[in-house]
């Protein structure tokens, strides 16, 4: 079925713009570091999974690492981020370290949560972390509050709020967006359309544009190339100055691609996306790539440079892994605290 | 900020007040003391909140110039201004989920929801986010919220604004639930509601606004989880909730001249509950009732008359008897509505029959 939100509609905006390196070489490099560990994280996450060593469910970033770095790090430490159940690589981009992320998979002790969240609620209040939600477009009023919060504490902190495409069909966003207009909250919404909801093709779930929503209730928006770190980058760093100056929420659509399935046991997935369409996005649009080239074509880093990152952040990944699996878990003790506080 | 600690400050004037059949509130009279009803408590309670700590603010609708459909907020905007008694859009799904995020993040908000019924359009907000946040998080996030919203038939609203549906945030690990049933009662707790660091769901019978009764001024708190006795009496336990204390209290003294004796027992929490004075009480007793206006099916009824079953069973002489609501949507028509509430006959009725006086 022809709908707006296609793969062609994609390219349309990687076109449109090239978006200057950041002066700073060293933060350049620190992106490309970012996006990735998230990657090689996922890919150990993967691992971890398959050979039964993690319980429960994993729903793989990889392939979104642009917009979770770009986005973050155009934030303050203090500004606050919400996450979704696809949310590791929005823990990483704000900071959290790779061996209590996978404590925390692994249900063990020393997880960011004492393992009581698991992938789906990991918090990092530190950060600014407000939590993963396992509730498709459940943090959207809890992000709104926190803009509203800074707010009335003139803290002068921006809440960015990411969801996917499927929470677009969630009425509490819509909801959420309303007041946020209406009394000028800083809060950005990190709309990532990755294309699919789930198993199913987002042409199926969401009717009109996308960026129509948020025009709808006078909300700034842009869309961008999610694939392009420098785009999201750039058009983040606008957005958070608008918040912080007191001129409201924005609305940032961020066009990109999930390689894996909707979860990781996600495999047979013919049915809904090909396998060519895959390997499409995997060879030209992937963000690692796409930034490791612009750094060389403008002298800015060596495939040299990019060996030793690769090396380091592997490093990085396999000993916090086997950290985790070492761990001990949670004193059964434990069960019954922090129901309340 | 003013503070007010020049005024009363009687933090331990709690629980434990026996009524007299006399009072509504079980308070007698003293100096420092006024007669207010349960709205104005409410008011005064979140007006000196609202004083002593700059982060509570409310939110909900019509809670402005309105005051609330209820009236029961009339005047704070005038005092705290619109930043900090906000008047939202009719979203109630939001505006809780504001709230919950504005307490993850150091503010004490107090979600207005102005009628019970409508948590159905909030319940993710609350169960899946609020109650869950401090223990997902494994103890480092927060959600010092007050969710106030309202319960109570007969007040011919019909079947979606009549429901009393505090079992439901009493089911959900993390809430707290707080039932009120005296103006004393309602200050005490709001303002204990307000300091805890917890979401606290806070039910009002729209019924009770008016009810008059003895307040302090100033300061005081009443601890959760601490039942209050609000009639004493030796033959039958009648515990009952909210709304249904005051037809307790009616049928106890309906009681009086047939020669039994009944004691009236207010959890005042049903999260967290005085399971210990309940038990107490039908020991001394050998029976009880359980008076509560939700519906009786799954209902805060069966989990009371449970605890008190498992706790006094040696002791009863009489099993457990359970009024609730009725079972069924409730009925706008008047002579429908009436029939599906607990009334002080109805209750008195069952107290005979339990006492072998019927």
């Amino acid at each position: 079925m022809p709908h707006p939100h296609t793969v062609s509609s994609h390219k349309k905006e990687h076109r449109k713009e090239q978006y200057p390196l950041p002066a700073d070489r060293e933060q350049a490099l620190l992106m490309y570091e970012l996006m990735l560990k998230i990657r090689l994280f996922e890919e150990q996450v993967n691992e971890l999974y398959t050979s039964a060593k993690m319980p429960g469910l994993a729903h793989l970033y990889s392939g979104q690492e642009a917009v979770a770095v770009g986005v973050c790090q155009a934030l303050r430490r203090d500004d606050y981020i919400t996450s979704t159940h696809r949310g590791h690589g929005h823990c990483l981009a704000k900071g959290a370290s790779v061996d209590r992320m996978f404590a925390e998979l692994l249900g063990k002790a020393a997880g960011y949560c004492r393992g009581k969240g698991g992938s789906m609620h990991i918090a990092d209040q530190e950060m600014g972390n407000l939590g993963a939600n396992a509730i498709v477009g459940g943090s959207a009023a809890l992000a709104t509050g926190a803009a509203l919060s800074s707010k009335m504490r003139g803290s002068n902190q921006v809440t960015v709020c990411f969801f996917g495409d499927g929470a677009l069909g969630q009425g509490v966003l819509y909801e959420a967006m309303n007041m946020a207009a209406l009394w000028k909250l800083p809060v950005i919404y990190v709309c990532e359309n990755n294309l699919y909801t789930e198993y199913t093709p987002i042409g199926e779930t969401a009717a009109g544009e996308i960026s129509a929503r948020p025009k709808a209730f006078g909300i700034h928006t842009e869309t961008v190339d999610g694939q392009d770190i420098l785009a999201v980058y750039g058009a983040t760093q606008r957005l958070v100055e608008r918040a912080r100056q007191g001129e409201g929420p924005a609305f940032l659509v961020c066009n990109t691609y999930r390689y894996y399935g909707h979860h990781v046991g996600d495999v047979q997935r013919a049915y809904y996306r090909s396998k060519e369409e895959e390997q499409e996005w995997r060879t030209n649009r992937d963000p690692i790539k796409l930034l490791g080239a612009r750094l060389i074509e403008n002298d800015r880093a060596t495939p040299a440079e990019f060996e030793r990152i690769a090396q380091r952040v592997q490093t990085e990944i396999e000993a916090g892994a086997q950290f985790a699996l070492n761990a001990p878990y949670p004193d059964p003790s434990e069960v019954t605290q922090h129901v309340y506080a | 900020m003013s503070t007010l600690s020049s005024q009363v400050s009687s933090s331990q004037v709690s629980s434990g007040h026996v009524a007299s059949s006399q009072t509504s509130s079980g308070q007698q009279a003293t100096q420092g003391t006024r007669e207010m009803t349960l709205g104005q408590a409410i008011r005064e309670a979140l007006a000196e909140e609202m004083r002593r700590d700059p982060r509570v603010f409310i939110i909900g609708e019509d809670v402005a110039e309105a005051g609330t459909a209820f009236k029961v907020l009339t005047g704070l905007v005038a005092e705290f201004g619109p930043t900090r008694v906000i008047d939202s859009p009719i979203s109630e799904a939001a505006i809780t989920g504001l709230g919950v995020g504005g307490a993850m993040t150091g503010m004490r908000p107090v979600v207005d929801i102005m009628f019970g019924d409508f948590i159905g359009l909030i319940m993710d907000q609350l169960a899946n986010q609020a109650a869950k946040i401090h223990y997902m998080s494994g103890g480092k996030l927060k959600v010092p919220m007050v969710l106030r919203t309202t319960l109570g038939a007969t007040r011919r609203s019909a079947a979606q604004h009549s429901q009393s549906l505090h079992a439901w945030a009493s089911h959900v690990p993390g809430l707290k639930v707080v039932l009120p049933s005296t103006p004393y009662d309602a200050k005490g707790l709001l303002k204990t509601a307000i300091r805890d660091e917890n979401p606290v769901v806070f039910f009002e019978d729209k019924m009770m606004y008016q009810l008059k009764g003895q307040v302090p001024e100033g300061d005081y708190t009443i601890p959760f989880g601490v039942a209050d006795i609000k009639r004493a009496g030796t033959d039958i336990t009648l515990v009952a909730t909210s709304s249904m204390v005051q037809v307790a209290l009616a049928a106890a003294d309906l009681l009086e001249p047939l020669g039994i004796s009944a004691e009236v027992i207010d959890p005042r929490t049903t999260v967290p509950l005085d399971t210990q004075t309940l038990i107490a009480s039908a020991k001394k007793t050998s029976r009880a009732i359980v008076i509560d206006e939700g519906y009786e099916q799954y209902g805060v009824t069966a989990e009371l008359a449970s605890i008190i079953a498992d706790g006094a069973f040696y002791y009863l002489d009489a099993p457990v008897k359970r009024m609730g609501a009725m079972n069924v949507p409730v009925p706008f028509s008047p002579v429908l509505e009436d029939l599906t509430v607990p009334t002080a006959q109805t209750v008195t009725d069952m107290a005979k029959t339990l006492c072998g006086k019927a």
